[in-house]
């Protein structure tokens, strides 16, 4: 049995029907408990005091923006190759989570640059970098309500996200090379000298992961919410035919 | 193909519109900016570069929405889609038709448009060298998003908002080349990589476009 029969439509109800709830307890766990730990159990950060511990929020629903990005590439690509309806449906359903995510990153990261930075926004790469991003989802998620039929709206919003995501990362490295800047770099990389200490970087781990079941949580309901339109849809139009 | 070229340069020069409207856009832009930042003329020399570009970008994509949509209404672009010839040189050939009809007087108008913002001395040279290269660039990503949105019915506020964030790399390298051209830096990377973007769209983009096409008129 391959693996793509748990995407046919049917099947992938009843295996995400069962799985969502685990999903959700998981994430409302793991959330809940790095939040919680990061918030009250962690010291203030010699330099950055309190304000340190949005990074809880901010770190996290940032790595999801980017990774609901590279989920529509790929289920856009699958789209492309095997016409899988419920694949298009799954990278629809990340550009909702994802441009969320965007918006949280981009509204946690101001409040925090705030009393560090002395300023709500700087042109700074990073953060240019994610509002050009968030006006690509805006984009995408646009042609996605403009277009009536279908197929033809999963047709172009695929071709749409290939095309955009070679200029998202030509605009990375064009806004790295306008402008240098404030943001720190990497927090989390394994093999530098810079890095997050432990006290701050066990409760992150904890939330991160928490974000990430959180993430597929919301694509699989979102992506069921879609199923169950389409198949809404196709009994009306029956039933107008009939 | 040739054919096709020499119809929609006439077509775009009979009907009225890409030449002409595109430029007075340019100009007015180019007009409103000193009275909304104020007529110190050292902001204007160090902001100009910048300017033209916007200007020259937001002229551009004036007439996108043209580019495919009478050919869609018209029915015109189901002939080409069953020509002999393939619809990927129907795309490019389309792109050449816009920067000939668009691109290019806007190159051409913008030194003139650089002496009423104060450019530089240095300036006037790499303004038209980046233009150049750079608005090849932006005449194919305007195909693209035009053949994206071309069945859409309220397809032209889409449109801008699907091509302006593709634009950010083509502005960013083309301003930045200018501004360090007037202001007498070395400005070889920003150029090589503006030519590497255009190159690049120019061979890739046609196929995406084609192949949105294709979807429009299944």
């Amino acid at each position: 049995m391959s693996i793509w029969e748990y995407a046919n439509p049917r099947k992938f109800m009843g295996w995400t029907g069962r799985l969502v709830p685990v999903f959700v307890v998981l994430a409302a766990v793991l959330i809940g408990v790095g939040l919680t730990w990061g918030f009250f159990f962690t010291p203030d950060d010699y330099r950055m005091g309190a304000t340190v511990k949005i990074i809880y929020i901010h770190v996290p629903s940032a790595m999801m923006a980017i990774n609901a990005w590279v989920m529509m590439l790929v289920a856009s690509l699958i789209w492309i190759v095997r016409r899988h309806h419920v694949s298009v449906l799954a990278a629809r359903a990340a550009a909702g989570v994802g441009v969320t995510m965007t918006l949280i990153a981009l509204i946690t990261g101001a409040i925090w640059g705030q009393p560090m930075w002395g300023t709500w926004w700087a042109w700074d790469p990073r953060l240019t970098s994610f509002l050009i991003l968030f006006l690509f989802y805006l984009g995408y998620l646009a042609l996605w309500q403009a277009i009536d039929d279908p197929d033809t709206a999963a047709d172009l919003t695929s071709v749409l996200c290939l095309v955009g995501s070679v200029f998202a990362v030509l605009s990375r490295y064009a806004v790295n090379f306008w402008n240098q800047g404030l943001h720190q770099g990497a927090s989390l990389s394994l093999d530098k000298e810079e890095n997050v200490a432990d006290v701050f970087w066990q409760p992150l781990v904890v939330t991160m992961v928490g974000f990430g079941l959180l993430f597929v949580a919301l694509v699989l309901i979102r992506t069921r919410t879609e199923i169950r339109a389409r198949r809404l849809h196709a009994l009306e139009a029956r039933e107008r035919m009939g | 193909m040739i054919a096709l070229l020499v119809r929609d340069l006439k077509l775009a020069m009979r009907a009225g519109g890409g030449f002409g409207l595109g430029l007075a856009f340019f100009l007015v832009v180019t007009v409103l900016v000193p009275f909304g930042v104020g007529p110190d003329s050292g902001i204007l020399g160090a902001i100009a570069p910048g300017i033209l570009w916007i200007g020259a970008l937001l002229a551009c994509l004036l007439s996108l929405d043209r580019i495919f949509q009478l050919d869609y209404e018209d029915g015109s672009l189901d002939l080409l889609a069953t020509a002999p010839i393939p619809m990927e040189s129907v795309v490019l050939v389309k792109a050449l038709a816009h920067w000939l009809t668009s691109g290019l007087p806007l190159v051409l108008a913008a030194p003139v448009l650089g002496v009423l913002l104060n450019l530089p001395a240095g300036g006037y040279l790499w303004i038209v060298v980046s233009l150049l290269i750079g608005t090849p660039a932006l005449s194919v990503i305007g195909t693209f998003g035009a053949a994206i949105t071309v069945g859409l019915r309220r397809g032209g506020l889409l449109l801008s908002l699907l091509v302006l964030p593709l634009y950010v790399p083509v502005l960013i390298f083309g301003t930045e080349a200018a501004r360090r051209g007037a202001e007498g830096l070395a400005n070889t990377t920003p150029l090589l990589m503006l030519a590497g973007i255009s190159a690049g769209v120019l061979a890739l983009l046609p196929f995406a476009a084609a192949a949105a096409i294709r979807v429009n008129l299944r």
